[in-house]
């Protein structure tokens, strides 16, 4: 499943479904989240105030990136902390492999961070014989099982206790079981250990406050606390859009965060962080890397910029038709679902992410759950229409990219249809052809769309006369 | 009362249903409404705007506004389509002219169920029809034009029918246009879920759309299923 590339989706969707295990362990835990969500919000009356409060502080916040990210800077320095810029994935790993390196870091634990899944930090760390363990429970199973995330808030949604059962008595030679009580219980002597040891915790970051240079990190199992206050030297990689500008903010987001994603009024932890540890108990250094990697041209532009208003609930995920049925792991790319189809065209590009704006039937059902009020739909179409036409210039001189996914045969199918569409009398004649062409005894075998249809439906056919040629004008 | 109605077909139901469309003008009719159809009228240019190809989109959306700008109101027996017209300001965004007469276009251009309940004040149009019917909210007139309870209170008032709840009722049944021949296999597990909370009380699957019903009707006739779709206009023109 690791090796599965956007490219290939349709492949890749094929042979998750191939996989019943997979299907049924997708359908049970995104339905329980997805009711779990659905109880919860039920209890809050302002529901809908609270999205539209969110979305317009995110949307003032991206609109003035520059100015918030500067107050956030200046107010995480004065704490203490050290602030260090990464413009892509390679700068911001090196930066995480420096300081490991310059301190001599031997033991590196880590926190559950879609960021640093993004930059594969694990990878470039483990080059220099110091890949951190992770702490988080789904995120140590995957990392077991040599495997990828495949949601952003359950890891390892995909998995089913009893695999999980196999791979802990393969991994690390434990009697049978497949009781989640016995199986956390191992997790958590193993994971202890590893915290004691740590010099060295790498966290990502919910939210980076302005005001006050504050980051916070939500969690429900204790280990993002263990993480940022246990090792002398704490590492957090923050993705530039994750600033807000006021504590008071969080009042707003902490009330949709948990309730959208796990459906919980609260995370059971909240790590509020503002620089290193004045008192010398917790990490003695507070690192913060700030992560463009594409974002600041998403910025740029002013329909896409929505997408970095996203606070990685995983609601869409759960919410989604097409994710309900093949899970992560189809999409390719580190962010799959409803927000990885249109988050990771725009940070990969088109050339290899391009399939994904089309893994959609459009359902609309990710834009009703989102918290902060992201229009899934409208960019998933944006994104297909810059798909086959082309993407405009990201600023005034650059270079516009050229369509990506424009199939000539396609493309001049559409145009044909455009044509013909325009103009009744065209369209009539088209319809009549069709009639004719239908009732030949091969036609359904023929035409590729139909043939694809009929592999699992019964197709219709043209009616015998058309509501135009039957159309006795109003009653009178 | 009596509402002017220009009656748009969709290119599908012209062509593949005109029964459902007939339904729709006689329901209508019943209803109190002067129906008109405007044979130059086509597609909405759904297809393949959500293809990508707004370039052929607008070219057939702007004629769609030239055919319909002049009507009082126009109801299509979809809320797919009628949520496309409402896409229209959006996709003539950068053309100020065009933008200002899609928008016009957009405002009165009405979903048929929500149509007779909002705007008519209709609940009962004097249909019988002894049948158990469970309700697929299709998901452009559930999430874009929030239609929901109207078809229900249309359908409440329908002699003999009974409302079976369906669990999956919000269920996407997985057409999606070209998504349900780029990834057949995909479009029809999404579907296969849908039906799956199907049992032995329903006869009937009624939807706003006849796509949806399109694609449910093919796997329900495949699967050799006693249930039938039907459009909602049917139902209510049955008496
Ligand atoms: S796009 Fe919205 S629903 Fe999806 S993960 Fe982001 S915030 Fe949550």
């Amino acid at each position: 499943m690791n090796s599965m590339r956007p490219e290939t989706f349709a492949a890749n969707a094929r042979e998750a479904l191939a996989d019943a295990t997979l299907t049924g362990a997708l359908r049970r835990a995104t339905d329980t989240f997805a009711d779990r969500r659905a109880a919860a919000i039920g209890a809050v009356p302002d529901w809908q105030e609270l999205r539209t409060r969110a979305a317009a502080i995110k949307a003032h916040t991206l609109a003035r990136l520059d100015h918030y990210l500067e107050q956030f800077v200046a107010n995480a320095e004065k704490a203490g902390a050290v602030v260090h810029w990464a413009r892509d994935a390679n700068e911001a790993c090196a930066i995480v492999r420096d300081l490991a390196a310059a301190r001599g870091s031997k033991r590196l634990v880590k926190s559950k961070s879609m960021a640093t899944e993004e930059i594969h930090l694990n990878a470039a760390l483990a080059q220099d014989g110091r890949e951190p363990v992770e702490t988080d429970l789904g995120e140590w199973i995957i990392q077991l099982a040599g495997e990828t995330p495949s949601h952003i808030i359950v890891p390892a949604i995909h998995k089913t206790k009893e695999q999980i059962g196999e791979l802990f008595v393969d991994k690390l030679g434990i009697p049978p079981s497949s009781d989640p009580q016995v199986l956390a219980a191992e997790a958590r002597t193993r994971l202890r250990a590893h915290f004691a040891a740590a010099d060295l915790g790498i966290s990502g970051v919910n939210f980076g406050v302005a005001e006050t240079g504050t980051i916070l990190v939500l969690e429900n199992e204790g280990n993002a606390r263990m993480t940022t206050t246990l090792p002398a030297v704490h590492v957090a990689v923050m993705g530039i859009e994750k600033v807000i500008p006021r504590f008071a903010d969080l009042e707003t987001f902490l009330r949709l965060l948990p309730r959208s994603g796990t459906g919980q009024h609260l995370t059971t932890y909240q790590s509020m962080l503002t620089g290193p540890d004045p008192t010398g108990q917790g990490p003695r250094e507070l690192h913060v890397v700030l992560l463009d990697n594409g974002r600041s041209r998403i910025v740029a532009d002013e329909l896409m910029r929505q997408t970095l208003a996203c606070i990685r609930c995983g609601a869409c995920l759960n919410a989604c038709p097409v994710y309900q049925s093949i899970g992560g792991h189809a999409y390719g790319s580190v962010y799959p679902g409803p927000i990885g189809a249109i988050l990771t065209p725009q940070l990969q590009g088109m050339h290899s992410a391009g399939t994904l704006p089309f893994a959609s039937s459009l359902c609309g059902a990710c834009k009703d759950v989102c918290p902060v009020k992201i229009d899934i739909p409208t960019l998933l179409l944006e994104l297909r229409r810059r798909a086959v036409e082309g993407e405009p210039a990201a600023a005034p001189g650059a270079p516009a990219s050229l369509p990506t996914r424009r199939k000539p045969l396609e493309a001049l199918g559409w145009r044909l249809w455009s044509w013909v569409t325009r103009s009744p009398a065209r369209f009539r004649a088209a319809s009549a052809l069709t009639r004719l062409g239908q009732k030949l005894p091969f036609a359904k075998q023929l035409f590729g769309p139909l043939r694809a249809w009929q592999s699992t439906r019964n197709a219709p056919e043209l009616a015998k006369r058309s509501f135009r040629s039957q159309w006795r004008g109003p009653v009178r | 009362m009596s509402r002017k109605v220009a009656l748009f077909a969709t290119c599908l139901g012209d062509q593949l249903w005109p029964e459902v469309v007939q339904a729709t003008a006689d329901v209508l009719q019943r209803a109190g409404c002067v129906v008109t159809f405007d044979p130059a009228q086509t597609c909405c240019a759904q297809p393949a705007f959500n293809s990508g190809y707004q370039q052929e989109a607008k070219a057939v959306a702007r004629r769609f506004v030239e055919i319909f700008e002049r009507a009082d109101a126009i109801v299509a027996p979809s809320g797919s389509c009628t949520a496309m017209v409402h896409r229209y300001p959006h996709l003539f965004r950068d053309e100020p002219a065009w933008r200002a007469r899609a928008e016009a276009v957009a405002h009165k251009a009405f979903e048929f169920s929500s149509f007779l309940v909002r705007e008519l004040g209709v609940t009962d149009v004097g249909a019988t029809l002894r049948a158990r019917v469970a309700w697929h909210d299709a998901c452009h007139g559930l999430r874009e034009l929030g239609v929901h309870d109207e078809p229900r209170a249309l359908l409440a008032a329908v002699r003999g029918l009974e409302l079976v709840d369906l669990r999956t009722g919000e269920a996407c049944c997985g057409f999606g246009g070209t998504f349900a021949v780029k990834f057949p296999e995909l479009s029809t597990a999404m579907l296969d879920h849908k039906l799956s909370a199907l049992d032995e009380r329903v006869d009937v699957l009624s939807a706003i759309d006849s796509s949806c019903l399109m694609q449910i009707r093919g796997r329900l006739q495949r699967r050799g299923s006693r249930v039938r779709a039907l459009h909602l206009a049917e139902i209510l023109a049955s008496t």
